[in-house]
């Protein structure tokens, strides 16, 4: 394989700490790799199991909950 | 912005103030109102007049570093977003010529023949908050300003590194258009400065400056930076820890005074003199001024206007117990005015201000309270019609992220029947374009691509009912925070990722509905927790408001620290001013006082807590309940005790809160003392800096000299932060023969003892050799701990900083609310801080926390569950689960069946993702927009898929 493998990840994130340090993480201009999409929401005890089975159908490589 | 949009503010600007007549509750100002010749309610901010008017005009706003036109706006978020002329260089209102711009304006704004207007303003109190003024030239001219291009003042740099500034954020010499690789800063200009008559310290400037160096390293990684300081103060919470990434990233800070900059073959030269006395010199392509805040120019006009008095250094005078009270009754102070302060110290003594004058009101409360009215909802139709609106945010997004790509691929998304782009969608103009666009599409869902919906979700929501939409039609995608910020160095990647976000937004949106608003009452009293002079200042300031507390302490006494202090830096008696504090709490019929008292327990939500407050011991324990809708944190803190230098172990080893004490009890001074400032602080048990040790040993320092003006003192220190107006007692103990003497942090003194002798060895840096001394006393200045912060932070779930004070919810907008709604902070349980700022912080913390209670009111946001009892099937489960107590069952028709408080809900959706009947739906959250949401991610595979086969 010539091209390095590069992983679609799919976040699920907290509004309270993980999106808010995803934030903080912006203002302090650190710096991580483009691989994730995320989609917020006010807890992760929102994310339906069924949830990450779905983005694993839908072709995620990996599924990230920050909560 | 929010204050533009208040119906409740009215702004009157190109105004000058002429006079203030009347009493307390009964003010008539005088005001001239300057013609702006244009009529603001017809402009629409549209720049067509700039660019046709032929005169150049130098751009005030941006420190005169571009050109713009007589008619022009300052910055495109200003408010009111509306254009002016200035007189001094239109070619009509000095030649009567020209008027191109009247034929030019669409919208016909431009009126010639407006005329400056007198205005008398009945108002109740005053609230002075002019800002600062700017160094005098001639002391810029000691560091070559004006005579060498490359020597810029702060104000000027920061003009020149911001995005939406005169060069785009481009850094570089004036002389000759070259990136800079080497800048030197230069601290203290016309700051700490006899020689302009600013004996004082400008708080501010240290701070900035690293700011400014790191935000210059930033553009440049391969710039050399170099700050000449005589102190580094870096006081404010947290603040340190700025300086320590500073320096990682290799900026240099040297301890000199600079004597000189000149011109150096194409570049400057600097010479500067370090603490050995040695002289050197170094070469330089921009040299940066450091300017201090000068008291407002017309400060002396203003005070006259006003009948205020202002200090030796014209700022306004103000007593360190009563900090944002001027001399006349009814005119309160806030901000730079009442003496050089910071973003969060202005925004603080803005908000204590408004209470004050709020309590000076209390019986006018609500009159000509204007309430907003919005349009009614529109009825949202069958058909899905998306707008999407894209931000560069400057160049914040757009110097990363292809922002019209980024829009261009929403065009054959489903539903999206307008998309655009916007400099910065958070201005003024941009919102009204916004409302502009929703009616002219007949929009009914909107997605915005610009920065976090944590900061600007309500300001879009506001616009959207505004425009007559609901609420919750709304979606931010956050390409800025979470995209162009961490992706700087990857424009192509970070622009597909804004894609794939928006195209999910997008899907979200799709089946989002209108949610209903709900509202819920509010108790009117408050809970204060600390019976210091933090929690005693705000109980007091919501009984002048008109609001009942219970104030619990939990030891014998009110009076906190304050007890333990004897005078202030200004020479107040402590004493005094507590014991008339304590009394007037007791006396007051809206406190309840409760000594001896423990929080039991707190459960409930903004507007409805309810509390159980334990007191005394034994036989005589008791325990009350109290429903309050606010709580105010003012828990306080202590001196911390370092196991260092021989605290505990030597008694000639003392504590400054001791000293003071002992000072005051003997009325005898110690013939010898050494001082070590930062024992225990900045790096070793602490990390951060406590603020109040460097003014708490100078006062101690006086303290001995007014004594005994033999004693021998000497203070050890790292950086005297003796900011503000203290420096003015550091430079009396200086004189006084105080001998100060840096230490470096690699070599710290040493205290020992030798037979019957406390010994301190240290080096000296300015003679350059180890000395010893045996004095009668070592004083520590040991810095500040929080005190029972971890317990509340768990009852509360508020969260704490890594030093265990407690973290407001934004640290320059929001600086005494916490992330919890309807819970305040102030005093030392916020961070350490001295008695005037604890009590302005008190004083705001009272204010923020009677604006629920005034509105008597919460509107709680519509994203909380909702149970669908048609299916539901009455299991339990989601009751037994929720964390925060806001599902209760309830028999409907015979039947259990599951049902929300609103008010407690907060919108975890633990509940929803374990309905086993999927009947609980989440606002904004629902199974069917998540799963839209992840087939959104999925289409994006797909079309990578089809592009590779």
């Amino acid at each position: 394989m010539s091209e390095q493998f590069s992983p679609k990840i799919l976040g699920f994130l907290c509004n309270w700490c993980c999106y808010a340090a995803a934030d903080a993480a912006g203002v302090s201009r650190y710096q991580y790799p483009p691989n994730l999409r995320t989609i917020r929401v006010m807890c992760t005890g929102r994310v339906d199991p069924a949830f990450i089975f779905r983005g694993f159908i839908e072709g995620a490589d990996g599924i990230f909950t920050g909560g | 912005m929010e204050a533009g949009r208040s119906p409740n503010i009215k702004m009157l600007t190109n105004a000058d103030f002429l006079g203030l007549e009347g009493k307390p509750g009964d003010f008539t100002a005088k005001l001239r109102l300057r013609p702006r010749y244009i009529d603001a309610d017809n402009c629409t901010a549209c720049g067509l007049c700039t660019q046709y008017c032929p005169r150049h005009h130098v751009d005030k706003y941006n420190e005169g570093l571009a050109m713009t036109r007589p008619i022009h706006i300052d910055y495109a978020q200003a408010v009111p977003a509306t254009y002016y002329i200035d007189p001094g260089s239109c070619l009509y209102l000095q030649h009567e010529t020209c008027q191109i711009c009247v034929p030019v304006c669409q919208s016909h704004a431009i009126d010639f023949s407006q005329q400056p207007e007198e205005l008398d303003l009945k108002v109740g109190a005053v609230i002075l908050s002019p800002g600062f003024g700017k160094i005098g030239e001639k002391t810029l001219e000691q560091f070559g300003y004006n005579k060498h291009p490359d020597v810029v003042t702060s104000i000027e740099f920061e003009r020149m590194t911001t995005a939406s500034g005169p060069f785009q954020g481009e850094i570089k010499c004036f002389s000759d258009g070259r990136h800079p690789k080497r800048i030197a800063f230069i601290q203290c200009v016309g700051s700490r400065d006899l020689g302009c008559d600013n004996g004082y310290c400008s708080s501010v400037c240290c701070m900035y400056s690293i700011k400014e160096a790191l935000v210059a390293k930033e553009h440049d990684p391969s710039v050399e930076i170099t700050i000449y300081y005589m102190d580094i103060r870096t006081q404010g919470k947290e603040f340190d820890k700025a300086r320590q990434r500073a320096e990682n990233m290799g900026i240099k800070f040297v301890r000199a005074k600079v004597a000189d900059v000149t011109p150096w073959k194409n570049n400057l030269r600097l010479t500067y003199s370090t603490l050995e006395a040695r002289h050197s010199f170094a070469e330089f392509d921009l040299v940066v001024l450091s300017v201090g805040l000068e008291s407002p120019k017309d400060a002396q006009g203003i005070a006259k206007i006003a009948g205020i008095e202002l200090n030796r250094y014209d700022f306004c005078k103000t007593e360190t117990f009563s900090p944002l009270t001027t001399s006349r009754e009814g005119v309160i102070v806030a901000g730079a005015f009442q003496g050089p302060k910071d973003i969060p110290e202005s925004v603080t003594q803005a908000s204590a201000a408004a209470g004050l004058a709020a309590g000076l009101l209390t019986k006018q409360r609500g009159q000509g309270v204007v309430h907003k009215s919005y349009p009614e909802e529109q009825e949202m139709g069958d058909e899905v019609r998306i707008g999407v609106f894209v931000c560069h945010c400057g160049i914040n997004i757009g110097a990363v992220v292809n922002v019209p790509q980024v829009e261009q691929s929403t065009a054959d998304m489903e539903g999206v029947v307008y998309h655009t782009d916007s400099l910065y969608s958070c201005s003024q103009d941009a919102q009204e374009v916004l409302k502009q666009k929703i009616k002219e599409h007949n929009l009914n869902r909107v997605v915005i691509a610009a920065c976090s919906p944590r900061t600007h979700e309500p300001l879009f929501q506001e616009t959207l009912k505004d425009a007559g939409l609901n609420r919750n039609l709304i979606e931010m995608v956050n390409i800025r925070d979470q995209c162009s910020w961490v992706h700087a160095t990857e424009p192509d990647a970070a622009t597909d990722k804004s894609k794939d976000l928006v195209r999910m937004a997008v899907a979200k949106v799709r089946g989002m509905k209108s949610l209903p608003e709900q509202t819920v009452p509010v108790t009117p009293k408050a809970l204060v927790i600390g019976g210091g002079i933090a929690g005693m200042t705000a109980a007091l300031s919501l009984s002048d408001q008109g609001f009942e507390s219970l104030l619990m302490e939990k030891g014998k006494a009110l009076g906190g620290n304050l007890g333990l202090l004897n005078t202030t830096l200004a020479g107040d008696e402590s004493a005094d001013y507590l014991k008339g504090l304590v009394d007037r709490v007791r006396k007051s019929k809206l406190i309840h006082v409760v000594t001896e008292a423990e929080l039991a327990s707190l459960s409930g939500f903004i507007g409805n807590f309810s509390s159980v407050v334990a007191s005394g011991s034994g036989a005589k324990k008791k325990e009350i309940t109290f429903d309050h809708g606010v709580v105010v944190l003012a828990t306080g803190g202590r001196e911390h005790r370092p196991d260092l230098y021989l605290l505990g172990k030597n008694n000639k080893v003392v504590t400054q809160q001791e000293l003071e004490l002992q000072l005051a009890k003997t009325k005898k001074a110690p013939e010898s003392v050494v001082m070590i400032q930062c024992a225990g602080s900045r790096g070793d048990d602490l990390s951060y800096c406590s603020k109040v040790c460097c003014n708490h040993a100078v006062k101690n320092a006086l303290k001995i000299k007014e004594l005994n003006p033999d004693a021998q003192v000497v203070v050890l220190y790292r950086d005297m932060r003796t900011y503000g107006f203290a420096e003015d007692a550091y430079r009396e103990a200086r004189l006084g023969g105080v001998v100060f003497i840096p230490y470096d942090v690699a070599r710290k003194p040493e205290v020992y003892e030798k037979g019957k002798k406390l010994h301190v060895r240290f080096f000296d840096t300015i003679l350059q050799e180890e000395l010893d001394l045996a004095p009668d006393q070592v004083v520590l200045s040991v810095g500040i701990v929080p005190e029972g912060t971890q317990e509340l932070s768990k009852l509360l779930k508020a969260p704490l900083t890594d030093e265990k004070f407690f973290l407001e919810a934004h640290v320059k907008l929001r600086p005494v609310e916490l992330s919890v709604d309807g819970v305040y902070v102030c005093g030392l349980a916020h961070g350490p801080k001295p008695l005037d700022e604890t009590i302005a912080q008190a004083q705001a913390a009272a204010a923020k926390a009677a604006i629920p209670l005034v509105k008597g009111a919460v509107s709680v946001a519509p994203i909380v569950s909702v149970v669908d009892q048609e299916s539901c099937i009455g299991c339990g489960l989601c009751a037994s689960l929720c964390p925060y107590q806001a599902i209760e069952m309830v028999k409907v028709d015979n039947k259990r069946k599951a049902q929300t408080i609103a008010a407690s809900c907060k919108a975890c959706g633990i509940c929803a993702s374990h309905c086993p009947s999927f009947s609980i739906a989440m606002g904004s959250f629902t199974n069917e927009q998540i799963n839209a949401q992840i087939a959104a991610f999925g289409g994006v595979r797909e079309k990578e898929k089809a592009e590779v086969a």
